[in-house]
């Protein structure tokens, strides 16, 4: 029989405010244990919660981004349980009315177009961290990420693979960055999965029962857990047996998930809504004001690339696959301040995802890091727009660049790397070359195409590779031909 | 000094008749010498009470001071004051030591009054006898053998055994009113809101509420100047212009319409309350008022709904006191469930784990909709039948409670009696209303009777003059009880 994989993700992006979502602590990753975490953080007697706004501003930028519903009106809820990094013996979260309902998100997966729907987006605060090492078998309890805004983003199950479950999260991931609602540090957990997988035979319409792992922050666990899981569900129908639900986690070393609970023993958390802060109210005037502020979208930028620019599909997609790249593209772009713009930009593009892609790749930078700025890049690639760097040469001068030897004008002074195309300079360097090739000249005008390669090989090395190598095609054909 | 109004204590410190100290000291003197018969107090710090009145003294001098300057309140010790023990008559909390003012504690601290000592209470505020403190129960000055009311039990007894000029409660279900009618003291329960509960250790978030419990409705004003007001921290605080509560004290009642529900004048009341009561009534239509019969059809709804939404909160609320970062925690314990366990089997008391189990069975799976939800229903009921009732009149009157206070340990093994008590009283936290009780008689044991006073919303003005002018036509508010009578 043949089976079909269905995935469902929920993703918890960690909200990029400076204070908790209820209470007035700093956020900030890393500080030492139990520094960040306030009286309402600790959950002491008589304390209480106050909403950030700023969680619900992004909140709403999110919900305008994938084109969702904002409810006017929602509700926090308090979900139970006990454990002892939830200083309050409840999360406060929201259950039967989110902030965010519906939407979608889009990607590609190969040459497929694909769109999950979104069932809801909710906000909530995340718990503190249990510490199990250096307490000489008892637990440490560090409060600092308790009270850290989360919005727990909820897909339909509307996944096929772990490729799509992996191209759906890396496109949200670059979403949530992009509308800086996130800073998407999966490290830092900022950024986590759970995923629901179930499988069915090829062709069925009923769902299977399903299994979630919980936690992954990687994309590659997220492709690893899901191949794991699905062909361990797949075996067991196999094998007659049946899929109980169940909570599984992801052990990376051994590539495996392993069950955590059964639905026997889930939680009944007993929500219900949190007496202590009124309905989220949100009003017509408070989604435009943050509608006034979102950036534009990818798939807008994507667009104008491909209809102003004539990007291809492939490159216009590579840049808007993050916000810094899109926006250090443009900024190319606009120093470059190029008539022709089309050309530019492809070439702009052509840049950015070679050589500048593979320096930052060998050097394990990010963009933002990068060593050359958009406005160094453009003055190398107005260089070779007024002809006067062969392609050659502007590789040299990237990396002068690279190296911080100044501004590409300055690096094409200090290295002597200015291009020849003055016809005069290049006629004598061929009639140099063909006198002293006279056979290779004969093999040409014999038939021989290589021997033409040769002598244009010969004329650029006796340039230094100086020579526009245009000019050098034809001069060399005019004159081989002419003789 | 120890019979005076708070009006006649601000005056007599501002002229310098008397110092915040001798004042101060006095009362810790009385507290000293009474508090081991009614048991009213958990903790005294004489000298950091000592410490505010020498401020406040310095204060008076200086020429600042405000009307609450240098008088000594007592505050139920379900209020966070920092530097000071906090236990909400728990033993979860025996040792608490709060590193942060309540709200209201600030205001009171900002109008330079002093803090007397913290007052016992029925654990986590549950109770209506103040027989579950972890602290032992507090006895009725008026006769010891007979409870205080709860669960702001300890501040009734406090005020009506002079021990204090006045004291702070909270109430959830009655747990002012009750307890101030069955000592024969004022206490005011505000609108839901009106009060800040930032550092008011939560029973059931809906519904607490905290005020003033004092000698006269004129005192219960100048209270609630200070302790209202509108606090960031607090979602559910209400932000309102500033309200002097004692601006309209001694208007005339004529044209006043006081409404009667039916449903508060039936079977279960003693004799003596109704008695007393409907003297309370007569004398009200002798100051011009006229009575309007009204109907509260939801009433018998109230106790019910109470008892699902109450506990479920308080099931949540008390999820915090898990042993792991402050509180008790059991000795020992084999794993972290088992610590969980035994922290809460031994730190709460058996009414507490009652409601905890009520509130978790409510809340459950499967059970959600038929009690929580369904007593969500009844309670916009309750609000929509006083809505209507509004319409009619301007106040309604009540019996406080059905009976005045029963004997220690008569009620302990009938929880449902127990919740009985507070039949005319929930209804009003479950409706945010502003609910008061003034005394109004005594029975044949000469114990008091409370006369209950519910407002519409923000309309607490309007009742503390309604309690006001028939306070100074009557002097049931001034009887003393045996205790308050005692000369040192």
């Amino acid at each position: 029989m043949s089976w079909e994989i269905v995935i469902g993700l929920e993703t918890h992006a960690q909200l990029s405010t400076r204070s908790k979502i209820f209470s007035g602590a700093a956020t900030a990753f890393g500080a030492p244990p139990n520094t960040q975490a306030c009286a309402v953080d600790i959950a002491l007697p008589g304390v209480l919660p106050v909403l950030n706004v700023e969680a619900v501003d992004k909140a709403i930028r999110f919900g305008i981004a994938v084109g969702a519903t904002i409810n006017r009106r929602s509700i926090f809820a308090r979900k139970n349980y006990f454990y002892p990094d939830l200083p309050k013996g409840y999360q406060i979260s929201q259950y039967e009315i989110p902030v965010v309902s519906g939407g979608g998100v889009a990607f590609r997966v190969g040459n497929t177009e694909k769109t999950v729907r979104l069932v809801r987006a909710h906000l909530e605060e995340d718990a503190g961290k249990s510490l199990h090492e250096d307490f000489h078998g008892m637990s440490g309890i560090d409060l600092n990420r308790a009270g850290t805004p989360l919005l727990e983003i909820v897909s339909e199950p509307d996944m096929r693979s772990a490729e799509e479950a992996v191209a759906y999260a890396r496109t949200l991931h670059a979403l949530v960055r992009w509308i800086e609602i996130c800073d998407g540090n999966m490290q830092e957990g900022s950024f986590r999965c759970d995923a629901n997988v179930s499988v069915r035979p090829e062709g069925s319409d009923q769902l299977g029962t399903r299994r979630e792992i919980k936690n992954l922050n990687s994309f590659r666990f997220l492709q690893h857990a899901i191949d794991y899981e699905a062909n361990w569900q797949i075996e067991q129908l196999e094998e007659g047996k049946c899929i109980e639900q169940a909570t599984v986690l992801f052990d990376p070393d051994k590539a495996q998930t392993r069950l955590m609970r059964t639905k026997e023993e889930a939680h009944d958390y007993r929500y219900f809504p949190d007496p202590d802060l009124l309905p989220l109210e949100i009003d017509e005037d408070w989604i435009e004001r943050i509608r006034a502020q979102m950036p534009e979208l990818p798939a807008a930028r994507q667009s104008r690339y491909q209809s102003d620019l004539a990007l291809s599909q492939h490159d216009a997609a590579s840049l808007v696959a993050g916000r810094e790249v899109a926006d250090y593209f443009d900024a190319v772009l606009s120093a470059v301040g190029a008539d022709d713009t089309k050309a530019t930009a492809k070439l702009i593009v052509n840049w950015i995802s070679g050589e500048l892609a593979a320096a930052l790749n060998r050097a394990e930078l990010e963009l933002s890091e990068s060593p050359v700025t958009a406005a160094a890049l453009a003055g190398l690639i107005s260089r070779i727009m007024d002809n006067t760097l062969s392609s050659k040469l502007a590789k040299e001068v990237f990396d002068g660049l690279w190296k911080g030897e100044g501004s590409a004008d300055e690096i094409i002074e200090k290295r002597g790397l200015t291009q020849i195309s003055d016809s005069n300079a290049i006629e004598k360097l061929v009639e140099e070359v063909l006198a002293a090739n006279p056979q290779q000249a004969t093999d040409y005008r014999g038939g021989k195409q290589k021997a033409f390669n040769a002598l244009v090989g010969q004329v650029m090395k006796a340039s230094k590779g100086k020579a526009n190598p245009a000019q050098v095609n034809e001069i060399l054909r005019r004159k081989l031909d002419s003789c | 000094m120890i019979d005076s109004s708070l009006k006649q204590l601000s005056a007599d410190l501002a002229a310098r008749k008397i110092s915040s100290v001798e004042l101060t000291r006095a009362y810790l003197d009385r507290i000293e010498s009474n508090n081991a018969a009614i048991n009213a107090f958990i903790t005294i710090d004489p000298d950091a009470s000592l410490r505010q009145a020498q401020a406040a003294d310095k204060r008076i001098a200086r020429g600042d001071a405000q009307p609450l300057t240098g008088i000594p309140v007592a505050h139920k010790d379900i209020w966070c004051a920092k530097g000071w023990r906090t236990t909400c008559g728990s033993r979860m909390l025996e040792n608490f030591r709060s590193p942060y003012d309540a709200h209201v504690i600030e205001r009171f601290n900002a109008a330079g009054a002093v803090i007397l000592g913290k007052t016992n209470m029925d654990e986590f505020a549950m109770g209506s006898s103040n027989e579950n403190s972890w602290f032992g129960p507090v006895k009725n000055p008026w006769d010891t053998e007979y409870v205080p009311g709860g669960s702001s039990g300890g501040s009734a007894a406090a005020v009506a055994a002079a021990l204090a000029p006045a004291a702070t409660g909270t109430d959830t279900g009655g747990s002012i009113r009750q307890p101030a009618a069955l000592c024969g003291v004022s206490g005011l329960k505000p609108t839901y809101g009106v009060v800040s509960r930032y550092g008011m250790i939560a029973f059931a978030s809906s519904l607490d509420q905290g005020g003033p419990l004092a000698r006269s409705s004129e005192d219960l004003a100048l209270l609630l100047d200070t302790m209202a007001g509108f606090d960031a921290r607090d979602s559910t605080s209400l932000e309102r212009p500033p309200e002097a509560y004692t601006r309209r004290l001694d208007e005339p009642l004529a044209g006043l319409r006081i409404g009667l529900p039916k449903e508060y004048f039936g079977e279960g009341i003693s004799a003596d309350v109704r008695k007393s009561v409907e003297d309370a009534i007569d004398e009200y239509r002798k100051l011009g008022a006229t009575t309007v019969d009204i109907r509260l059809p939801a009433s018998d709804l109230s106790v019910p709904a109470y008892y699902v939404i109450a506990p479920a909160e308080a099931s949540s609320n008390l999820a915090r006191y898990d042993g792991v970062r402050y509180g008790y925690r059991a000795e020992s314990y084999d794993n972290l469930l088992d610590m969980y366990c035994k922290t809460r089997a031994q730190g709460f008391g058996s009414e507490v784990k009652r409601r905890i189990l009520v509130g978790t069975y409510v809340l459950s799976h499967g059970y959600y909709d038929a009690y929580y939800l369904q007593a969500q229903r009844i309670r916009r009921l309750i609000a929509r039948d006083f809505a209507q009732a509004f319409e009619q009149c301007d106040v309604i009157v009540s019996p406080t409670s059905p009976s005045t206070a029963f004997r220690i340990g008569e009620r302990t093994a009938d929880p449902v009696k127990m919740y009985l008590s507070d039949i005319f009283t929930i209804a009003a936290n479950l409706a945010g209303l502003p609910g008061m009780s003034i005394p109004c008689g005594l029975d044949a044991a000469g114990l008091p009777v409370g006369l209950q006073i519910i407002g519409n919303y923000f309309t607490e003005t309007r009742m503390l003059n309604v309690a006001n002018v028939y306070q100074k036509q009557t002097d049931w508010h001034l009887r003393r009880s045996p205790i308050a009578s005692n000369s040192s």
